[in-house]
């Protein structure tokens, strides 16, 4: 097995039932396996809700450390729909030119730096502030703020000990507190003050809603970017020949991108609680149990992906659901997938070579599943062209 | 070169044409409002949604299996729904309207 590899811990029991269980905190969770059930589940917000108590859709649940809802993925509609369409826009600055441009500049440095350095680890060294600065730009704030955020570490809310850590979360909460409180003082044209001077239903959005989209703003986006700029790593260490063939076939990126993206699914899955007794893959589920959709295992069901196992760059049918899908599916993913095409063509136009020295598993825990999502620590060489 | 009329869900007229590439990517070329090819065309996000109009559909095709799994579930689903990024621009299509599902 190559060491970029993401095996899929999935396979024997979706084939055979369609779903797994794990306990969760006392609120065991059916995880659904296949495809068109994660697909069919995801679009019936009536059944499956997501506006439950802040933090039970989460998995592991997030209900004893925190009462803020993010918004809007713990809403459904038609809230949903309202909070939805006030964020579209702002959500899609990623695809204007000068965002481009700001992205392109901030990857072409840190490419750079890599390039000159003996060797790197990828997660703290790259992917770490990577993202936190082209955070910057889509809060659209001055470009040093991403230095607090790097300096926070890899884990906002899980320390060493805890998956779950209450109070490293309150150091985000306590930030974002502050930051709107500043921009409520003066408002600019940042996301934090273009979201206090909007109206929902007729009247301003508090200040616990603002707070509600921030915390998804910048927890949706951390540990799912990081591991997939890591593991984009990884991969072109390990095929060499598809850094080439991009620099060569550059209109592949696009495609490129959305099969690396299947492949390594950066969100394992996501929950629902069940609203009426119902069925999900001829199993029962009881109103007030949770499922969770799970996107990892779809992205590999081989009823309708031919060699799912296999990273084909420029497949052409890819229905994957790696962004979620339905009205809850990724607000970030113009900007996640801005920052990997971005990356791939950097990649693609100054590496000749990665190597890998040394690297760590991160493997997720989901009982008789054990995944892996990516990489505690991966150390490389860059070479340039 | 074929030429591709499209009528979005407010009723404006857009007519585009092109030899290559996908409908899709002809709409986002035009600013099709509605047509979004968040996927890039790969036939996962479903944000190129149309109907084709009803004497034209013969000429556009039904959609492949795969294609059709997820127009099932979008809302605005009739039978002649086809997401555009799985259609090729060629004169075989020449002249046809589509109308904007979202
Ligand atoms: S552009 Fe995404 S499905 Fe057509």
């Amino acid at each position: 097995m190559k060491k970029s590899a993401l095996p899929d811990p999935f396979a024997q029991a979706r084939e055979a039932k369609g779903y797994g269980t794990v306990e969760d905190q006392n609120d065991p969770v059916t995880m659904l396996l296949r495809l068109k059930d994660v697909r069919k589940t995801a679009k019936d917000t009536k059944t499956f809700q997501s506006g439950a108590v802040p933090g039970r859709i989460v998995v592991p649940s997030e209900v004893s450390i925190r009462d803020t809802r993010q918004i809007p993925f713990e809403v459904d509609p038609p809230m949903h729909g309202e909070y939805r369409a006030l964020l579209e826009d702002w959500f899609k600055r990623p695809e204007q030119p000068t965002y481009r441009e700001s992205l392109e500049e901030i990857i072409t440095e840190l490419v750079d730096e890599a390039l000159q350095m003996d060797s790197l680890e990828v997660m703290e060294q790259f992917a770490l502030k990577l993202q936190s600065r082209a955070l910057t730009l889509l809060l659209n704030i001055p470009y040093e703020e991403s230095e607090i955020w790097i300096d926070w570490g890899m884990h906002v809310f899980r320390s060493e000990e805890s998956a779950l850590d209450g109070s490293k979360a309150a150091i985000l909460y306590d930030y974002i507190d502050e930051q709107i409180d500043k921009a409520i003082a003066s408002l600019g044209d940042d996301l934090y003050s273009t979201l206090l001077r909007s109206e929902i239903e007729g009247r301003k959005m508090t200040k616990e809603e603002v707070k509600g989209v921030m915390i998804l703003t910048f927890a949706g986006g951390r540990d799912t970017v990081i591991n997939a700029v890591t593991n984009s790593i990884a991969y072109f260490a390990e095929h060499p020949e598809s850094l080439a063939r991009l620099d060569a076939e550059p209109e592949m990126t696009t495609h490129a991108v959305e099969e690396l993206v299947r492949y390594f699914s950066p969100l394992t899955h996501m929950g629902r609680v069940v609203t009426e007794d119902t069925q999900v893959c001829e199993h029962a589920v009881k109103a007030d149990s949770r499922v969770s959709l799970c996107w990892a295992s779809a992205n590999r069901d081989a009823s309708t992906f031919e060699n799912p196992n296999e990273v084909i760059l420029d497949r052409k049918m890819n229905p994957h659901v790696a962004f979620g899908f339905g009205i809850h599916k990724c607000l970030g993913a113009t900007h996640a997938r801005q920052v990997l095409r971005t990356l791939l063509a950097v990649l693609a136009a100054k590496v000749k070579k990665i190597e890998i020295l040394d690297y760590k598993e991160n493997i997720e825990d989901w009982e008789e599943f054990q995944r892996k999502v990516g990489y505690d620590s991966i150390r490389v060489r860059f070479e340039g062209k | 070169m074929a030429k591709i009329t499209f009528i979005t869900s407010d009723n404006e007229e857009i007519v585009a044409e092109a030899t290559s590439g996908t409908v899709m990517e002809l709409a986002k070329e035009n600013n099709v409002n509605g047509i979004d090819g968040d996927c890039g065309g790969v036939c996962s996000c479903a944000t190129c949604h149309v109907h084709v109009a009803e004497e034209d559909f013969e000429k556009v095709g039904a959609p492949g299996e795969i294609e059709a799994d997820m127009l099932e579930l979008e809302d605005n689903y009739n039978e002649r729904s086809r997401l555009c990024c799985q259609i090729d621009m060629s004169d075989a299509i020449d002249g046809v309207t589509l109308y904007v599902a979202n």
